[in-house]
């Protein structure tokens, strides 16, 4: 078989590369996962929002690195504590040919509180705005109620509507409830392409779901005009249907193959590769909200009795250990990141020792990741009053980061060689969200992209205290508190000085490091593989968008 | 007749609304789609609204007593996940699923008969036993890891069908069907053999059996004694007789082609209901996967009743009275 | 075999007054007949072999294997993914390495063990559950089998496939959460099939004769409908077995099966398939052929058994 490969490989390679100029201007990719709808507003979820790129531009971009950049706006100040200008771009107008106007922006963010049955909504990247001013059809002036630091970056992740479109043709003035309009455009409506008009490179072409969604170059793009004539969007979820779907040339680019198969997909003549460090971190967080913990066994009785949220509330639980920072400690130094990163990624990741990778905004350029010293843990172990370690249960997703099952069964095996006896719960996302909800993990693995990339993102979201009132610790369920901490992450997300926030967002990650609240594994690198003769930037925030796809010269 | 009728209806009834209940009660069990639909930068004000607004923060009754109120009107609810009717997405995806399963039972009989009957000619033939060793094994291979090695061989070492999806459709009486296309063709190829394996395992055997049956027959030693050609008796007697068997139980296997398809479109990414069942169980989409089973319960529940009906119509002996339902 | 086929009614068969050449032959020594009748098929003798030793395999697993894949202090990352017949830092692995570093050869032992455990225990719970249901039918006729049958009829006409799915997605994960889920898909094919023979049983002289002997139901039940019901539960319960086997590497495939710690074979073949394309084969081509062995060689001994077993085939 292995001859029959090579022989067949070597008569059809001359062929298809030979092919390969006539159908230059068709690109046809293939993706691990596949958006619910074409409506830009309906669910704000990295499928959704990578394809919405495509169509749908927003006044900021983001390049490779999350920066941001000039698109529909070309230039942003804040002009007051509380007070943003955007100049709008000239001359650009939507694929129908209407023109783009502030008038749009102000229906896309009133537009976005009235998407009915969203299962994420954008509300989170518009309630800022309290006010918008407009003194002319290019100009925006946006008020919002206390210093907002982030607006920029939120209002770079929704996509502008036509107003035109929708029938829309009076001047609007922004509120909280809806500009006065009543009627909407529906989220199915935008499925079949009606309504899907949008300024981006590529205008809509079909969309079947399960199968595939087709775009168009948008030929009166105000900007660099799109390299391919039609791009094919295929979703292929299981990853090694993917690569071979690549292999057999059924498409010409594919996002996420498995670790497993670079070495080979780098080795082949026929096949390229694109890598790129993500911002998304793999930790681990520590039940630390009360005295006992659920999936601990072995540390005795605990002090007091547990209140609040949890299943211990209800069950008995033995002691939990992880309020003591020297046991947080010693699970960190048994961990080797390096081994991990060497033999489970197949060294495409890195290891972390912080919430986002070196370069982005907040980070500690001196920041390390923990050494690899079992010794050590088992000697802090001891002091912490467990000699003989004790028994824990890791939970898992199976399915739902790279290689998210096989890392934890990797670290259940190093924390078994310092004495903590661990066994692995893996299950599929669907029940390992709602187990971690009801906090029945005593120690769980997950990951956090920063969609903002910068240190705000997850400090916000995944170490600050659980606090509904002030919008901290939505994805906090280890439950780590830490006033100071807190305190911290509310200046920096006041503070609208780049330099100042960057002081304070890099002092509160070293706070929240040195406590050991909660410990980073590593950093994924996504790659993304394609027929020869092509090029990709990689993206840190993992999105494939067929406008960095190249043919190479 | 009518009693009859009346009482399967009524029974029918009963059977959907005890399985709706089931799985409504089940996959609330398993968990909140918002856990993993929403974006993880959503804060806790944000979560708690998006629960409220999908209507997932009423009590499990309450929302299954609307469910029943407007699946009385035919409305089995909307997408958690697309917005979208669940039955219109199931019909959407309908043709894809009914496409490879009738490829699949078509495959099944095109290699099946021959291959049954041969064995049942010479069934004592180094051929015969082959045929008979290899439906031991197409019976026993489950299908998952038969598609897996497909790909492995035709993909991606051959390189001479394509690994999964569906391929170019056209537009056929407004259902979008691929088989009328060469890329189409080629992207049907595959899974439609994987999922024609067990049934073709199960047809070689029925028209193994027939065609031993047969044979022994005093009109098949008559038409012989005639002297008609040999390939005429088999080809009109015993193949008119091995038929009927044969049809009779595709045509029930049909609507266990379809269950088995979430397999088969699982390992092609085939873009039928299958796939849209699993991807809507992983994702907790409650309606989607509600709407399908009462579907395919319903589907069950009218093939199981025409069969029946035809017994009764067909063969004098059985008569639906006995048939206590 | 056709066990998915629904049979749409009860419809006596002329094959049941058959059945009786059985019992008539009772006299000749049947076990001796029996096992004459089974070697004479020389493929289904060597089903048997293949079957009983994988059931040593199984059994005496934690005794001949190098390794416990399942204890973590023994695996170690450093030696994953090796290829066959490399000396490892712990060991020397004659089938290599998965990902975390468990000796392949010791998992296949293992994952064979628990997916015939899960077969295993599965048929036996459905036959016991399915034979009771189904001897209490057969034996009270009237409304109580009406009813039990009208279910188990239900039951059959859906695919087990999709029955499964939906009672593991329910239930969660986990190897009694698997049996439970095999065991309410198989139940319906004892019921059925014991209802089928003690209903042919139950009209016959002797059953007659021990009703007048005023025998109580329980012992008239036991000690004379349940031994002449057994030979047709044995057939359907080595198919099912095979069955069973099968459909749990299914459920493990589409990944809501068993916990991945511990694999099965169904396992241990989906996680090798991540590794099928970078050239690592044996992860999960190893596993495939011990799923596919186990499953034939069952499937083998389950035809041969009904050959022997059926009456109407008798030469």
């Amino acid at each position: 078989m292995k001859f029959g490969k090579l022989a067949l490989a070597a008569a059809l390679a001359p062929a298809l590369l030979a092919l390969a100029p006539a159908q230059a201007a068709e690109l046809r990719i293939g993706l691990d996962s596949e958006p619910s709808a074409i409506d830009p507003h309906y669910h704000n979820l990295g499928p959704n929002n990578e394809i919405r790129r495509h169509m749908f531009e927003s006044l900021v971009g983001q390049d490779e690195q999350q920066r941001l950049t000039p698109l529909l706006a070309t230039s942003w100040k804040p002009t007051s504590a509380t007070t943003w200008q955007f100049n709008l771009r000239q001359g650009v107008t939507f694929s129908n040919g209407d023109p783009f106007t502030v008038n749009d922006f102000i229906y896309t963010a009133c537009r976005i509180p009235n998407v009915p049955n969203s299962p994420s909504s954008f509300t989170i990247y518009t309630k800022a705005i309290e006010k918008v001013e407009t003194p002319d059809d290019h100009t925006l002036i946006i008020h919002t109620a206390k210093p907002h630091p982030l607006l920029p970056v939120e209002i770079a992740t929704w996509g502008i509507l036509s107003a035109k479109v929708f029938g829309v043709t009076q001047k609007l003035t922004f509120d909280k409830e809806g500009c006065g309009i009543t009627s909407w455009p529906k989220t199915e409506d935008f499925n079949a392409g009606k309504g899907t008009i949008g300024t981006g490179p590529y205008t809509f072409g079909e969309f079947v779901k399960g199968d595939r969604l087709v775009l168009n170059r948008n030929d009166s793009y105000w900007g660099e005009k799109a390299e391919w004539d039609t791009v094919t969007v295929k979703p292929i979820t299981n990853a090694a249907a993917r690569v071979a779907a690549l292999l057999a040339g059924d498409v010409d680019f594919i996002s996420k193959p498995p670790t497993q198969d670079l070495p080979k997909l780098e080795a082949d003549p026929n096949v390229g590769l694109a890598q790129g460090l993500s911002n998304r971190v793999i930790y681990l967080h520590l039940d630390q909200y009360g005295p006992s913990t659920p999936g601990v066994k072995g540390t005795g009785k605990p002090d007091a009795k547990y209140e609040g949220e949890g299943p211990c509330a209800t069950q008995p639980c033995e002691k939990n250990p992880f309020l003591d920072k020297r046991v947080r400690q010693a699970l960190s130094k048994a961990i080797n990141r390096d081994a991990i990163v060497a033999k489970i990624m197949g060294g495409v990741a890195v290891a972390a020792g912080e919430l986002l990778p070196h370069g982005f905004f907040g980070t500690n350029p001196d920041s390390k990741p923990e050494a690899y010293d079992p010794e050590g843990a088992k000697k802090l172990l001891a002091e912490a009053g467990y000699p003989n370690g004790f028994e824990l249960v890791i939970g898992t997703p199976n399915d739902r980061y790279i290689n998210d099952a096989k890392v934890t069964q990797a670290i259940a095996q190093m924390l078994t060689r310092v004495g903590i006896k661990t066994g692995v719960n893996a299950m599929t996302k669907s029940v390992f969200f709602k187990t971690r909800n009801l906090y029945e993990f005593s120690v769980y693995l997950a990951g956090w992209g920063a969609g903002t990339g910068e240190m705000s993102s997850p400090l916000r979201a995944l170490v600050a205290s659980r606090d509904k009132a002030r919008g901290l610790g939505g994805t906090n369920r280890g439950r780590y508190s830490n006033k100071a901490l807190d305190d911290l992450v509310l200046e920096a997300l006041a503070t609208v000085d780049d330099a100042k926030r960057e002081a304070i967002l890099q002092k509160a990650s070293r706070m929240a490091m040195e406590d050991y609240s909660i410990l980073p594994l590593h950093f994924e690198v996504t790659s993304w593989a394609h027929r020869k003769g092509l090029t990709y930037k990689a993206r840190a925030d993992q999105y494939t968008l067929a406008m960095g796809i190249k043919a190479a010269n | 007749m009518l009693v009859f009728t009346i009482r399967r209806l009524m029974q029918s009834v009963i059977v959907l609304f005890v399985m709706s209940l089931i799985v409504f009660i089940g996959i609330y069990a398993v968990g909140n789609p918002v856990d993993i639909l929403i974006n993880p930068e959503a804060d806790i004000a944000e979560q708690e609204a998006t629960i409220r607004r999908l209507g997932l923060d009423r009590p499990l009754w309450s929302q299954y007593f609307s469910f029943l109120n407007s699946a009385l009107y035919g409305d089995l609810g909307t997408s958690f996940v697309h917005n979208e009717p669940a039955l219109e997405l199931i019909f959407e995806r309908l043709p894809a699923t009914l496409e490879i399963a009738v490829g699949a039972v078509g495959l099944a009989i095109v290699i099946g008969i021959p291959a049954g009957m041969v064995a049942g000619l010479r069934p004592d033939s180094l051929i015969g036993k082959t045929i008979m060793s290899g439906s031991i094994l197409g019976f026993s291979l489950p299908t998952f890891w038969v598609g897996l090695m497909l790909i492995m061989l035709f993909a991606v070492m051959l390189g001479w069908l394509p690994a999964s999806g569906r391929g170019d459709t056209v537009d056929l009486f407004g259902v979008p069907v691929s088989f009328l296309t060469w890329d189409g063709l080629t992207h049907i190829l595959l899974p439609a053999f994987n999922l024609a394996l067990f049934k073709m395992s199960l047809v070689i055997r029925l028209s193994r059996a027939g065609t031993r049956e047969v044979m022994l027959q005093d009109y098949v030693k008559f038409s012989r004694a005639k002297g008609l050609s040999e390939s005429r008796v088999i080809l009109v007697h015993v193949l008119k007789n091995i038929l009927i068997p044969v049809v009779t139980v595709l045509g029930l296997e049909l609507g266990n082609v379809i269950a088995f398809a979430v397999v088969t479109e699982t390992v092609f990414a085939w873009p039928g209901i299958g796939k849209l069942l699993i991807d809507s169980i992983g994702l907790l989409d409650r309606p989607v996967v509600v709407a399908y089973l009462l579907l395919t319960v319903t589907m069950f529940i009218l093939i199981n009743f025409v069969v029946d009906v035809l017994y009764s119509v067909l063969d004098p002996r059985v008569r639906l009275g006995d048939m206590k339902s | 075999m056709s066990s998915p086929v629904p049979a749409p009614a009860p419809i006596p068969t002329p094959t049941d007054v058959e059945g009786e050449t059985v019992v008539g032959e009772q006299a000749e020594s049947p076990w001796r007949r029996f096992l004459s009748d089974f070697f004479e098929s020389r493929i289904a003798v060597a089903g048997l072999v293949v079957f009983v030793f994988l059931i040593l395999a199984a059994l005496f697993a934690p005794y001949v294997t190098p390794q416990n894949p399942y204890d973590l202090m023994q695996i170690s990352i450093m030696d994953g993914r090796l290829p066959p017949g490399t000396q490892g830092e712990m060991i020397h692995y004659w089938l290599g390495t998965d990902d975390q570093g468990r000796d392949m050869l010791s998992g296949i032992f293992y994952g064979l063990r628990t997916s015939l455990g899960v077969g295993a225990a599965s048929t036996v719970i459905a036959l016991f559950i399915g034979g009771a249901i189904g001897l209490i039918a057969a034996y009270f006729g009237g409304r109580v089998d009406a009813m039990i049958m009208r279910v188990a009829d239900l039951q059959l006409s859906f695919p087990a496939i999709l029955i499964a799915l939906i009672l593991v997605s329910i239930l969660g994960q986990g190897v009694e959460k698997i049996i439970i889920a095999l065991v309410a898909v198989q139940w319906a094919y004892y019921a059925r099939t014991i209802r089928g023979t003690a209903l042919v049983e139950r009209r016959k002289e002797y059953v007659e004769a021990a009703t007048c002997l005023a025998l109580s139901h329980r012992r008239i039940v036991f000690r004379h409908l349940l031994p002449n019901c057994t030979p047709p539960l044995i057939v359907v319960g080595t198919v099912q077995v095979a069955h069973a086997i099968s459909l749990e590497a299914t459920l493990s495939f589409l990944g809501i099966g068993l916990p991945i710690t511990e694999p099965s074979l169904g396992l241990l073949i989906k996680n090798g398939f991540d590794y099928m394309l970078s050239g690592d084969y044996w992860i999960s081509f190893y596993p495939g052929v011990a799923l596919l062995i186990t499953i034939v060689s069952i499937n083998l001994v389950g035809d041969q058994l009904r050959d022997v077993l059926n009456p109407r085939l008798k030469r």
